[in-house]
């Protein structure tokens, strides 16, 4: 099957998934459930590699930048900087896309071998609504939150780090994060989280959706569900970039 | 009464289904038979919608499935039951919430109604006391049973069964079968077993096609099918040494 197709089926199931749901109560319910797996089971990865990126950023800015010609509160902007426009909202997209991407691939791909998916179909349940959406709704709503609490693990991270360390003080580094910041680059990061919480979400469910075979393709399906996810998530990060910062 | 007339369907190069019409009546265990890659799987899928086929028609009671609106066929939908070959439970959910899907999603009833109604299905397939477990901790038979269960939950008009014995040992399909013949006698629905089972083919096939490369080869009721003078047919059903001992003994008898 060649590109093209792919993109026209992915945006048919998009079509389906948006159609009218059945039952608003019970999609409720899986949105709750969704949010709580998708989103509130991240939390815990998502903190530690914030934390420690953030470490590790205002290090290695410090140790680049080591001239008597720089201010020693640069490290906290750029460690600010880094984290806000870049870190967060793309380098998490891509590891929820590995972390996430690869469970709604996997459960959607195993409800299709298992034929579940066909049962609700001959149901009558539209099963793209009822499976689909409730995930990119969570995804959408949840990611912001991810990524605010990643935002804020990483200057930390970046802060303990950084005076640990004695690499620079408290001060600078509190100076630092308040000098020149830009409200409207959290609203790009945020923007871009909702937008990358949705390619996460459909490009993993397209990939589940239409496995066919066992469970050697449901493997498939989940390794080709992150792979994708990242490359549009760097296309989109490039396009956004564009649009919302130049 | 469903009608299929002139099916036929293609999955790339390779033709599955050729101008297959048959006629499965209600009330009847109407059963499509056939050796493995026959098509009869690809044709009941044409039947309960899951295919378009590439030409022909479905009728449910004279209306043409694939020709109605999409509300209009999900109407049809909520008129069918189907048994999948693995059951097809949904893994988090527990037997008593699989049985009450379909009545969550479409019924408009309370939910003490809901549960009431799926606890009847459960008792009816004998398996009310494990309502609280999950399909992970049944044995292949009670999951059957649990299908079963939520294939009636709606009161169907069509139950369709896929390979209900497949993975059963030989009482545990003998139990499915009866269960079969009774909910088609009881809920006086369209039954269309998909099987190449020959005990229950014998036990409780009513009307029987068979499928061979795809085309419909022959029709009849299991009598007529022991007597059969069909070449392909024949090998299909006497291909056990046992199945050619019961012929045996049946010719002594004739």
């Amino acid at each position: 099957m060649n590109t093209l197709t792919h993109i026209g089926r992915y945006f048919l199931l998009l079509k389906e998934t948006f159609s009218r749901p059945e039952r608003l109560g019970i999609y409720w319910r899986r949105l709750v459930e969704e949010m709580d797996l998708l989103g509130v089971k991240s939390v815990g990865i998502v903190g530690l590699l914030s934390f420690f990126m953030g470490a590790v950023i205002t290090i290695q800015t410090k140790t680049n930048i080591d001239s008597p010609l720089i201010q020693a509160w640069v490290v906290g902007f750029a460690a600010r900087q880094s984290t806000i426009l870049e870190f967060s909202p793309t380098i998490i997209a891509l590891i929820l896309a590995g972390k996430v991407g690869s469970n709604i691939a996997a459960e959607i791909g195993s409800m299709r071998v298992k034929e579940q998916i066909d049962a609700l179909d001959i149901m009558g349940v539209n099963s793209a609504g009822y499976l689909i959406l409730p995930k990119i709704l969570a995804s959408m709503l949840i990611n912001p939150f991810l990524v605010m609490v990643s935002m804020f693990l990483s200057i930390f991270g970046g802060y303990v780090a950084g005076t640990a360390t004695g690499i620079v003080s408290a001060t600078d580094y509190l100076q630092g994060i308040q000098t020149g910041f830009i409200p409207y680059h959290v609203t790009y990061a945020l923007i871009k989280t909702v937008v990358f919480a949705f390619i996460i979400a459909t490009v993993s469910a397209y990939q589940g959706y239409y496995t066919q075979g066992g469970t050697r393709e449901v493997g498939i399906s989940s390794t080709k569900a992150v792979v994708y996810s990242n490359v549009v998530i760097l296309i989109a990060n490039y396009a956004l970039t564009q649009l919302l910062l130049i | 009464m469903i009608e299929v007339k002139g099916i036929s369907k293609r999955f790339g190069a390779v033709q599955v289904l050729t101008d297959i019409s048959a006629v499965f009546h209600t009330g009847q265990v109407n059963q499509i038979i056939g050796k493995s890659g026959s098509g009869k799987s690809v044709l009941a899928k044409c039947i309960v919608g899951l295919h378009v086929p590439d030409e022909g028609k479905v009728l449910y009671e004279g209306r043409s499935f694939h020709d109605m609106d999409r509300d209009e066929m999900t109407g049809v939908r909520q008129e069918i039951g189907m048994l999948f070959q693995g059951s097809a439970l949904f893994d988090s959910l527990t037997v008593l919430e699989n049985v009450m899907f379909p009545l969550q999603m479409f019924a408009t009833t309370s939910k003490s109604e809901m549960e009431d109604r799926a606890h009847t299905c459960l008792k009816r397939v004998n398996i009310l006391d494990k309502d609280k477990l999950y399909p992970a901790e049944l044995s292949g038979g009670m999951q059957k049973r649990v299908g079963i269960a939520r294939a009636i939950a709606m009161n169907p008009k069509y139950l369709f069964c896929d390979e209900p014995n497949s993975g059963l040992d030989p009482q545990t399909s003998i139990v499915i079968d009866e269960l079969i013949k009774e909910i088609t006698e009881e809920f006086k629905t369209t039954t269309i077993v998909i099987t190449h089972d020959m005990n229950s083919v014998m036990e409780t096939g009513e009307n029987i096609v068979f499928i061979h490369e795809g085309r419909k080869w022959w029709q009849g009721t299991r009598e007529e099918l022991l007597m059969s003078e069909n070449k392909e047919l024949n090998e299909f059903i006497f291909a056990s040494g046992l199945m050619r001992q019961v012929k045996k003994a049946m010719m002594g008898k004739g």
